[in-house]
């Protein structure tokens, strides 16, 4: 190969440090101009992503407004804010709270399984699912995204606190396929029987963790439609 | 695959080597990871395709610029640097395209820096060659292994959704089979398609032009 430098069959430490320091300058200016290009249009995509799975599983909601869920209650956040869990406030065209979205995820048949649902303080129930990361297998697990059948437990599921309003009144499970007689259970998939487990698990785990606090935190959250 | 005469005009043959007689994937069995790993639909595998051509035309037009300007001792880190930063920017133009995009290819979009056939066409070939013939053969290479993606990802997506590009073709009266678009389909499609390139290069070669002789042989 030809070498520009004097001594043909060494080139000076200096060329070398040279001619890597001339190719790295180009690649960084060309990977920060790109990045620049088109950082607008990735936040787009990820806020129409973020809002089409939200208002899936809150139907009736036409905005939303992030709050960070701490142990001190709800802070207002923005999109950018990434730490802690959140929930995603839900409101309709007349500016009333039509539910929250929360995020739940537990271990599946493959990975681990995250979801986004639905809960209505208004009946106290779960009002949709949308599969957020999920690898189960195809044709199998991966029915929990779109088999109807199993989609129509989580549209009225029953998520109600007990008396004392700190845990459900019911656990959220998973009976066998055709069994289900309780408005708290979710029918599985025949065949995904592991992947409909995980989600009854990961929705009662989340739940008895956040409906009492969000009940508690109601009136925030209502203030909030103007 | 060193060509003798680095100067000779740019024929047909620049091109179309890498289609054909130095098809990346058929023949040369190179990138088999995204190859087996991407091709489970049509339009994964199209924009696998459309991505690793991008990056082995851009770094084999900045490599055959620089080629007498880099040294030797450095040249494989230069080149590493180059088609990096190539992978880079596709990775940022797919997730501004769509997101849905980018979650189907997950981490075989960066996995292009190590795709050899990118590594491959820039020491073998842009390193030695001016760039207009470092561009032309780029592009023969990128659509051979863009067409070898494709073979792979409409059966596949066929055989194993009933579907091609997402558009339902057999009904809903089509059980698909499964295990087409897991991993293990890969291998039988791979293996099917391998089986028919070899059938076919061998009936060829019962009138061999010299042309193509000297081609299948003395990269090996």
């Amino acid at each position: 190969m030809n070498s520009p430098s004097p001594h043909s069959t060494q080139p000076s430490a200096l060329s070398l440090i040279a001619t890597l320091g001339v190719v790295a300058l180009i690649s960084g200016v060309l990977v920060v101009l790109v990045y620049q290009l088109t950082l607008p249009a990735i936040l787009e995509n990820r806020r129409i992503a973020l809002e089409r799975a939200i208002f899936t599983v809150l139907p009736g909601a036409r905005s939303r407004i992030n709050f960070a869920l701490t142990a001190e209650g709800l802070e207002r956040i923005d999109d950018q804010q990434t730490d802690g869990p959140r929930v995603y406030a839900g409101y309709d065209l007349s500016g009333k709270l039509t539910g929250v979205a929360l995020e739940a995820s537990a271990q599946g048949y493959q990975d681990i399984i995250r979801i986004l649902y639905g809960y209505s303080p208004k009946c106290s129930c779960i009002t949709g699912i949308t599969v957020l990361e999920s690898k189960e297998t195809p044709g199998l697990g991966d029915k929990i995204e779109t088999d109807p059948e199993f989609l129509v437990n989580f549209e009225a599921l029953d998520g109600r606190l007990n008396a004392t309003g700190e845990r459900l009144n019911n656990e959220i499970v998973t009976v066998k396929h055709g069994k289900k007689s309780n408005p708290w259970e979710i029918d599985a998939i025949s065949g995904a029987t592991v992947s409909s487990k995980a989600i009854g698990r990961m929705l009662n785990n989340s739940a008895q963790k956040t409906f009492p606090l969000i009940m508690q935190q109601l009136q925030k959250l209502t203030q909030e439609e103007s | 695959m060193v060509d003798l005469h680095p100067n000779k005009p740019i024929t047909l043959e620049t091109f179309t080597r890498g289609i054909w007689e130095e098809n990346p994937v058929f023949v040369m069995l190179l990138g088999m990871c995204p190859v087996l790993a991407v091709t489970n639909s049509g339009a994964n595998a199209l924009a696998m395709g459309i991505a690793t051509t991008f990056v082995l035309v851009c770094s084999s037009i900045l490599v055959s610029l620089l080629r007498h300007r880099i040294p030797k001792q450095v040249r494989i880190a230069t080149y590493i640097v180059i088609i990096a930063t190539f992978v880079t920017i596709v990775d940022y133009v797919i997730q501004a395209i769509s997101l849905e995009l980018y979650r189907a290819l997950g981490a075989f979009i960066q996995l292009i820096v190590v795709n050899c056939i990118i590594l491959g066409r820039a020491e073998s070939y842009a390193s030695k060659h001016r760039p207009s013939k470092a561009i032309i053969n780029a592009l023969g290479t990128g659509l051979g292994f863009t067409i070898a993606l494709l073979c792979l990802g409409l059966v596949r997506e066929l055989l194993g959704s009933g579907a091609l590009f997402g558009i339902n073709i057999f009904g809903d009266s089509f059980q698909p089979w499964a295990i087409m678009i897991l991993p293990p389909g890969g291998f039988f499609v791979l293996g099917t398609w391998l089986l028919l390139f070899s059938w076919m290069r061998l009936r060829k070669e019962g009138k061999p032009t010299s042309q193509e002789k000297e081609a299948g042989y003395h990269e090996h």
